[in-house]
């Protein structure tokens, strides 16, 4: 890894992360807004920060493994990862187009990089305890770790408890789960859909290491995961408390965006307020 | 003629063993040759004979409990770190009730995934309905990058099973609960997506998987009775087809009866009539269930209540033979 970036330097590239992540919007004209925005700090943070990895050989075997359960969101996960130097920037632009490697949710044997294949909801926690349960038990490699991203929504689906089952029954302590706790999924609040709560009760349960973060402070996300790594016999699991739609007023916080990508003005309003951070830089460049 | 030898006193006193007992032999086999091999099993390990396997190598081996979700997901992450996973449930489970989750994270994502569907087919007998798997050949089959293999008797279930955890693709395997007759040897050939001709004829030709090749077999004995010369071919592999062998065969036979303990539509008898449809397009009869759940019964109750006794069959080709011309250019 080469020098590492300072906390400031990771919200930055955070801020750029959901620039792209609208002009990659607008131009595929579909899409997820809500999440990928929300996901921003954690992403560019894991990529930057916390995972050992070498874009250059994505199938390094010392690395760590990111599993992407919410395909939906994988726009943030292309963003980061042309950012970190797995494919250059111009690609970004060809998301859901006819011939691109940036499929509408992630294929594994379209991309390199890409660990698994998702979109359907609820299995990609599976895929990544499969991962954890081989480091641990089969190739017995404690150094590596297996991070996964979930959606909140996302656990109303059967498939991610008998995960949760699972990875508690074999103690999974490579296992650093983060559920992008933002509250919204397509028809509604997930509170009103299916409600979650008690959700730190939920996978304490099951055997979990329970942490609950703002998934806004980079800070925060390098603290719970050097707890996660630092806890022994048990999966972690991290509560990350996002705001959807992130960074951009009209977006936060409504689930309308859960699905949509913005039009060409609202795209443009969203960059204004991105590259300003809401008015606080007065000199924005166009 | 294929040098496929069939086993001695195969029509008179033929040695009988499920079919899930050749699996048992083979993963145990090929956990021997290669130490990537792992097997996981949702609650059932003996009775998808698995228990070979976990005995002889218990840190290989992972019980996942009732869940044929978490089942095959964990294999696809297995696969991503390397291992070969064999995933064991009753077929009516797996691929039954987890079957996005194989297209996902086995198929579309190509990893080298085993589903292995014990119980499959009528011959489960007295379990009913809910448990005799008819339709999993239709769901695999339709599924790209995915290899669907039903062997014949038990001695060839432990060959395919070496087979598959060498090809390196997600692949299904197919086996059935209660004894059937072995009629291949340990010296018979097996190759994944290949087909092979039993008994040579010129009137018509029986294609069979699963256990239905040895009532096929069966079949064309007393179709010699009323001087019907059948072909009889073994079609362990139903994707790929093997469809140079079934082509040959026909253009001799001009004729074909299919047969399988699986739902026609979509199955064997679906396979090879699309095949013929686009190649050469001769009278087809599927013989299988059609249309229908099964029932209750002994294993050999059921299978005769479907009509799919070797005697039964027989009747149904004599009458399609007689009935049907065999086809012939400008047809």
């Amino acid at each position: 890894m080469s020098g590492r970036l300072t906390n400031k330097q990771l919200e930055e590239k955070a801020n750029t992360i959901r620039k792209d992540i609208i002009r990659m919007l607008e131009e595929a004209g579909s899409g997820h807004s809500a999440g990928p925005l929300g996901l921003a700090d954690l992403v560019t943070t894991l990529y930057f920060d916390v995972m050992n990895l070498d874009p250059k050989n994505p199938e390094w075997d010392g690395r760590d493994f990111f599993f992407l359960s919410n395909g939906h969101c994988v726009p943030v996960q292309y963003a980061v990862m042309a950012e970190r130097g797995f494919f250059p920037k111009e690609e970004l632009m060809t998301l859901r187009k006819w011939g691109s490697r940036l499929q509408g949710h992630p294929e594994r044997t379209k991309l390199q990089g890409l660990e698994n294949t998702s979109g359907p909801l609820g299995s990609g926690l599976s895929q990544a305890a499969g991962v954890a349960y081989s480091l641990q038990y089969l190739d017995h490699d404690n150094h590596r770790f297996v991070y996964c991203v979930t959606g909140d929504g996302e656990l109303d689906e059967g498939n991610i408890w008998e995960a949760a089952m699972f990875a508690g029954k074999y103690k999974l302590s490579q296992l650093v789960v983060f559920v992008d706790r933002n509250n919204i999924q397509i028809d509604g609040n997930t509170e009103d859909v299916m409600p979650l709560e008690d959700l730190a009760g939920k996978w304490k349960s099951f055997g979990w290491h329970v942490q609950e973060i703002d998934g806004h402070n980079i800070e925060s996300i390098q603290d719970a995961v050097g707890m996660a790594k630092a806890i022994e016999h048990r999966p972690s699991v991290i509560i990350t408390h996002t705001i959807p739609g992130k960074g951009v007023d009209f977006m936060e916080y409504d689930y309308h965006w859960h699905g949509m990508p913005p039009n060409h003005e609202q795209a443009k309003e969203a960059l204004h307020e991105l590259r300003t951070l809401r008015g606080k830089i007065k000199g924005e460049h166009e | 003629m294929s040098d496929f030898k069939l086993a001695p006193k195969v029509y008179d006193s033929p040695d009988m063993e499920p079919i899930r007992a050749g699996f048992g032999r083979g993963l145990k086999h090929a956990g021997e040759l290669d130490e990537r091999v792992v097997a996981l099993c949702a609650d059932l390990t003996g009775s998808v004979q698995m228990d070979k396997f976990a005995e002889a190598f218990p840190e290989r081996f992972i019980e996942v409990g009732i869940a044929e979700q978490n089942l095959v997901t964990v294999a696809s992450g297995l696969a991503r770190a390397g291992k070969i996973p064999f995933t064991a449930s009753y077929a009516a489970f797996s691929p039954g009730r987890n079957w996005e989750q194989i297209k996902t994270t086995a198929a579309l994502n190509d990893q080298p995934v085993k589903i292995v569907g014990g119980h499959a087919g009528l011959n489960t007998g007295p379990d009913g309905a809910t448990h005799q798997m008819l339709e999993d050949i239709a769901l695999m089959r339709v599924m790209p990058n995915m290899v669907v293999i039903c062997p014949g008797d038990s001695v060839e279930a432990e060959k395919a099973t070496l087979a598959i955890a060498k090809n390196g693709k997600p692949s299904y395997i197919r086996l059935a609960r209660d004894k059937t007759p072995v009629f291949s040897t340990v010296d018979s050939p097996f190759e994944i997506g290949k087909a092979y001709v039993l008994k040579e004829g010129k009137d018509v030709t029986l294609c069979g998987t699963g256990t239905m090749t040895y009532e096929l077999l069966v079949a064309a004995e007393i179709l010699k009775k009323h001087k019907i010369d059948a072909e009889v071919v073994h079609v362990p592999t139903i994707k790929p087809l093997d469809e140079a062998t079934l082509l040959k065969s026909v253009q001799k036979t001009g004729r074909v009866v299919t047969a399988e303990e699986a739902q026609i539509a979509g199955g064997l008898g679906g396979a090879v009539a699309e095949c013929l449809g686009e190649h050469l397009p001769v009278p087809v009869k599927r013989l299988g269930v059609m249309d229908r759940y099964g029932e209750s019964g002994t294993p050999r109750e059921v299978i005769e209540q479907f009509g799919l006794d070797g005697k039964a069959l027989a009747h149904k080709i004599q009458q399609f033979v007689e009935k049907v011309p065999q086809y012939k250019k400008g047809y």
